[in-house]
């Protein structure tokens, strides 16, 4: 076997460590009513909300999901619709795994949060009550914060940040691009969805340039000077992709301060770039329906208790996922599906009357820089003066020098992983 | 010499305000981190930034340890004459390092 970096053994043995199940009792909130099991109401059929809905079920609670579509397009791996390299119908999941363990799916947008009145109406009207409500909503593109990008700048510029219709523009603009063109990539300042995501998709949409238009050049704008994994990508790039991928960081005044799409022109504080193909992805927020339930602050992101995932600004609403402010974890679908866990113990806890105890959490993010070419970053957190922080020696990097072959395999754990978490929040 | 970043209009209207940007990569390394070797990193900071328009100054600011690598300046001036715009950086060591650009002024003030 390959040897591999030791703090991933630390990693494993807290895992096992964290399945311990809490058990300290306290009588705090108030004790649910005897007849029937007490109602918890989950907003967001993400991997936040799935998985949530299916745990709070496990926990013998009455669960009702509410989520607008009728099927979930997941962004772990859509990178690689991007690249041209799988098909967006593998993204795509339903929620018949969810109804058969009993929860209670209702494809309606939740319009209106009433945190004192404890209840949820829903776009036709219909009002839920509950006794508990999880929101995973997870992110809207926060388009005031770039001047000239809005929806229908999005029509010309993707963001493909949600993954659907823009992964699909973005991939068939690519494409249509003759060889030659400029490609260019706009990056936000932390935080936003999935850390290591846009240098991932930076290595990916290289791949594509590199066997399909050779003469193509990338071009990344950055609003930051470091990002997850990078020394593994940047070495990756070197070796890949030289003269091909340009990187250019905040210092280097790669901070896009606003775009043109009539002229596909991203412009920064020294410089104007006109791109061939121009993919803009913006600063970031919770979902409308966490300003409405009035659980984001101004940073536009929702403070939570890290031990009960509880809003800070309004009790009895818990927030899970990319909307929450989780301290030093990512947003990833692995942290967003560690936290519902969580939450969702936490949640039957609390309806119990009891006292929920510290947990430890986990995520790991794979990232393909080429097809057959994976690399990781593992984190293991815990709450810490009110906040999640990331336990000391636990965690790490895949290492820096690897053979080829190691590579490979982390390629293939990545798509093992999707394939794993999918099945657990949407089988 | 530090690699610099600037952004100053080529033209503009008489008596229009103008923004200029300034960016030097800089360590700004504040004197109060310990090495491995447990003594201190001496400091090292640029600690003094101006702006001259056809040599008079308009701009100047003290930086100080709080300030952040690369700092990244941002003023306005008014355009008053067509000339020369110089940006200039002074480390602790006394060396400064001084960008120019040329600023074309119009005749038509700005209404």
């Amino acid at each position: 076997m390959t040897p591999w970096n030791p703090n991933r053994r630390a990693v494993l043995k807290t895992l096992t460590a964290a399945t311990v199940t809490v058990t300290a009792s306290a009588a705090l909130s108030r004790p649910v009513h005897a007849q029937g099991a007490a109602r918890v109401v989950v907003i967001g059929g993400g991997f936040a909300g799935g998985t949530a809905a299916r745990f709070l079920k496990g926990h013998g609670l009455d669960v009702t999901l509410v989520e607008p579509n009728p099927t979930y397009t997941a962004c772990p791996l859509s990178n690689s619709v991007v690249a041209g390299l799988r098909s967006l119908d593998r993204q795509t999941f339903g929620y018949d795994g969810l109804r058969r363990a009993g929860v209670t799916v209702v494809h309606q947008r939740a319009s209106k949060v009433d945190a004192e009145a404890r209840r949820v109406t829903l776009g036709d009207g219909v009002a839920l009550d509950y006794d508990r409500l999880v929101l995973a909503p997870g992110i809207d593109m926060n388009f005031g914060a770039l001047p000239g990008y809005d929806d229908k700048a999005a029509e010309i510029m993707p963001h493909a940040w949600k993954a659907g219709p823009q992964t699909t523009l973005l991939a068939r603009q690519l494409e249509a691009m003759e060889d030659g063109g400029v490609v260019v990539m706009s990056v936000p300042a932390n935080p936003y969805r999935c850390p290591p995501g846009p240098y991932e998709r930076a290595s990916l949409i290289a791949h594509y340039l590199k066997t399909r238009k050779p003469r193509s050049k990338l071009i990344v704008l950055d609003a930051k000077d470091s990002f997850s994994k990078q020394r593994l990508f940047q070495a990756a790039w070197e070796k890949l992709y030289p003269g091909l991928l340009e990187w250019v960081s905040l210092s280097s005044g790669g901070q896009v301060t606003s775009v043109d799409p009539a002229s596909l022109t991203l412009v920064t504080d020294f410089d104007r770039v006109k791109a061939a193909v121009a993919n803009v992805i913006p600063p970031q927020k919770a979902a409308s329906i966490a300003a409405l339930a009035e659980v984001a602050d101004r940073t536009g992101w929702c403070p939570i208790d890290p031990v009960t995932f509880e809003s800070r600004l309004r009790p009895g609403i818990h927030v899970i996922g990319d909307a929450a402010i989780a301290g030093a974890m990512p947003k990833s679908a692995f942290a967003a599906n560690a936290q519902a866990k969580v939450c969702a113990a936490a949640v039957a806890t609390l309806l119990r009357g009891e006292k929920p105890a510290a947990p430890k959490l986990i995520n790991t993010c794979y990232s393909l820089v080429a097809p057959d070419y994976g690399i990781s970053v593992a984190g293991v957190y815990a709450p810490s003066d009110g906040r999640l922080a990331d336990v000391e020696g636990a965690g790490g990097t895949s290492p820096l020098d690897a053979p080829a072959s190691f590579r490979a395999k982390e390629a293939v754990y990545a798509e093992s992983w999707f394939d794993t978490i999918t099945a657990e929040v949407f089988g | 010499m530090a690699r610099t970043l600037i952004n100053v209009p080529a033209t503009a209207k008489r008596g229009e305000v103008v923004e200029i940007k300034a960016l030097i990569s800089h360590p700004m390394e504040t004197g109060f981190r310990t090495g491995s070797d447990g003594a201190l990193i001496p400091r090292d900071i640029i600690h003094r930034f101006a702006c001259t328009y056809n040599g008079e100054e308009v701009f100047s600011a003290d930086l100080f340890p709080a300030i952040t690598a690369n700092p990244f300046i941002t003023f306005t001036t008014v355009a008053e004459e067509s000339g020369e715009i110089a940006l200039s950086w002074t480390d602790d060591q006394g060396n400064t390092q001084t960008e120019t650009a040329k600023i074309t002024v119009g005749q038509d003030p700005v209404e």
